[in-house]
């Protein structure tokens, strides 16, 4: 009875917050089926015709269709780089440990305008073109540290007797990586590449200064903001919500199987 | 731990040389980036914060220099949007802590027998980084924008003037950078609260102390990492955030923070000397409120 207040208030106030966080997602959504002219400021009745035509501004389509290209080839790059770096720092004891931390926790502690403000006078100085290609180079960067975090609380959890069990049983150094420690790591590995992506995907700031006249989605909403957004832009803001949800929650109730498969045998 | 277990293994040990190697092989190629995209830009920063217009005159083109001067001249120029970012980056981040930390105890704490239920709660609490930053920026802009249902409604109680609106206030754009920014705090807050062990405040209460003191004496002090780290995740971004004070979005000129002069020095006047040295100081200012805050509350094994 001590806690009573916290019975009733607590779950309440949560209810509140959770409404809170959700109401621009849920205007988002209720927007992509506004029958809407140029501009999706005022409820003009409902219609699927943005979702079922959402190309019909070829504009919106190009910037995601980049956006996805951009995400792709920058996730990449930075989770093959940064899980190497994850498995030296948690399996090798070697100097100048200290400063490897601090490069890569740098990176995560700098605002991106300066981040991007840097990358910008650097490609400036060389005179460098900046587009596509400067995006990407600017994406990996920023992601590698993520990609790193990641990867090294999975590395930290491994058993290293397993993979001396190998090595005992005679694998030669690249069957033991191979067949015992990346798929061990595989489940950190692609949780890192989904986050990069994640990152990537929806990074305007940083791009904003690298992009020259190319666009990503993000960019064009900003510059679309102007003048008002067509409602297409809340189609491809849903449907990329919409999709992202469904892997986190088939990715929870598959853990939540095995949890229970798990402690039902034992 | 398990890396204490691994270097206590006499096989590693015994050839440095062949360990040296694959321990370069794994670094080498992510530190390289990392040293050309990030550590030669930040020199690069610092390079151009100091260089002059050219003599002959051209616009958008500078020299290289050695021009202390043009941080007096920044530091001067924009010192109200020094103050802006900084006072906003900390209601904002004391907003989302006072926010967040009710939620986080709920879904840690409280909804500890229903580890689904916290599960889902969790997804809840990311679901804003789902959608697009700018999407949901706007939508909060277009909720309170001057012909929404809220602000006549505010006009009509006789909260707000006649011909004064929410979009373009400060009060709008903390608004914004509480929001945000709330799952970066309420994360690290969980992470610290679902680890407190509900048998200290147990004990607290069977000595008779008041609730208010379980929390002052013991709750609040072992979530501290989690405070730490959510506050750092939260004031550091929005120091530098230049959406949702930018006129497109929440703000308005009044609410300009450095990030918008930055953007706007850089991308549009083409004054790179300024818009580096903005950068400079902001990413120093960062620099040293962070090792302050970090070396007081003592938590340095944090970073």
């Amino acid at each position: 009875m001590r806690f009573s207040l916290g019975k009733f208030a607590l779950p309440l106030y949560s209810i509140l917050a959770f409404i809170y966080i959700l109401i621009p997602i849920a205007y988002t959504f209720v927007f992509s089926f506004n029958d809407s002219l140029k501009t999706n400021l005022i409820w003009r009745g409902f219609t699927f015709d943005k979702w079922l035509n959402v190309c019909r501004d070829q504009d919106v389509c190009v910037a995601f269709g980049n956006s996805i290209l951009i995400g792709v080839i920058s996730t990449i790059f930075a989770t093959a780089l940064g899980t190497g770096i994850a498995i030296a720092l948690v399996r090798y004891r070697f100097r100048f440990r200290s400063s490897v931390n601090l490069l890569l926790f740098l990176p995560m502690a700098t605002p991106e305008v300066v981040l991007g403000a840097g990358l910008a006078s650097q490609f400036l100085s060389l005179g460098v073109n900046k587009g596509i290609v400067t995006i990407i180079l600017a994406h990996i960067m920023f992601c590698l540290s993520f990609v790193v975090v990641t990867v090294k609380a999975r590395v930290a959890s491994l058993d290293p007797a397993l993979e001396e069990a190998g090595r005992d049983l005679y694998a030669n150094p690249r069957q033991v990586f191979w067949k015992i420690t990346f798929p061990l790591l595989l489940p950190g590995i692609a949780a890192a590449a989904l986050l990069s992506f994640a990152l990537s995907f929806d990074d305007f700031i940083i791009t904003n200064f690298n992009a020259g006249s190319d666009m990503t989605f993000p960019k064009y909403v900003y510059t679309a903001a102007a003048k008002g957004l067509p409602a297409e832009a809340n189609v491809i803001g849903s449907a990329v919500f919409t999709l992202a949800i469904l892997i986190v929650l088939a990715t929870q109730i598959n853990g939540e199987i095995k949890r229970r498969r798990l402690t039902k045998r034992s | 731990m398990a890396f204490a277990a691994f270097s206590s293994n006499v096989k590693v040990d015994a050839k440095p040389t062949k360990t040296g190697k694959v321990v370069i092989a794994l670094l080498a190629p992510g530190l390289a980036y990392l040293g050309v995209f990030f550590l030669t830009p930040l020199i690069a920063l610092i390079m151009v914060s100091l260089q002059v217009p050219d003599p002959t005159g051209v616009y958008g083109k500078y020299v290289p220099a050695f021009e202390i001067g043009n941080y007096a001249y920044v530091i001067s120029e924009y010192f109200p949007h020094i103050i802006r970012s900084f006072s906003y980056a900390l209601i904002a981040t004391l907003l989302a802590l006072i926010i967040s930390y009710p939620l986080a105890y709920f879904i840690g704490v409280k909804a500890r027998p229903w580890p689904l239920l916290q599960k889902l709660m969790l997804t809840l609490v990311i679901a804003p980084f789902f959608i697009s930053f700018l999407l949901r920026t706007l939508a909060w802009k277009q909720i309170f924008s001057n012909e929404s249902w809220i602000v006549t409604t505010l006009q009509q109680i006789g909260f707000l003037g006649p011909d004064q609106y929410v979009v373009g206030t400060p009060f709008m754009v903390i608004f914004g950078l509480t929001y945000n920014f709330i799952p970066f705090m309420t994360l690290p807050l969980y992470t610290s609260l679902e680890r407190l062990d509900i048998r200290y405040l147990e004990a607290g209460a069977d000595l008779y102390a008041s609730p208010a003191k379980v929390f002052r004496k013991i709750t609040f002090p072992l979530s501290l990492p989690g405070v730490i780290s959510g506050t750092l995740l939260t004031f550091i971004p929005i120091a530098g955030d230049y959406i949702n004070a930018s006129g497109e979005f929440l703000g308005s000129p009044e609410t300009a923070m450095l990030g918008n002069t930055i953007e706007a020095n850089f991308l549009s006047i083409n004054d790179y000397p300024s818009a580096s040295a903005l950068s400079v100081l902001l990413m120093g200012a960062i620099l040293i409120l962070v090792t302050l805050y970090v070396k007081r509350s003592g938590t340095e094994d944090l970073l």
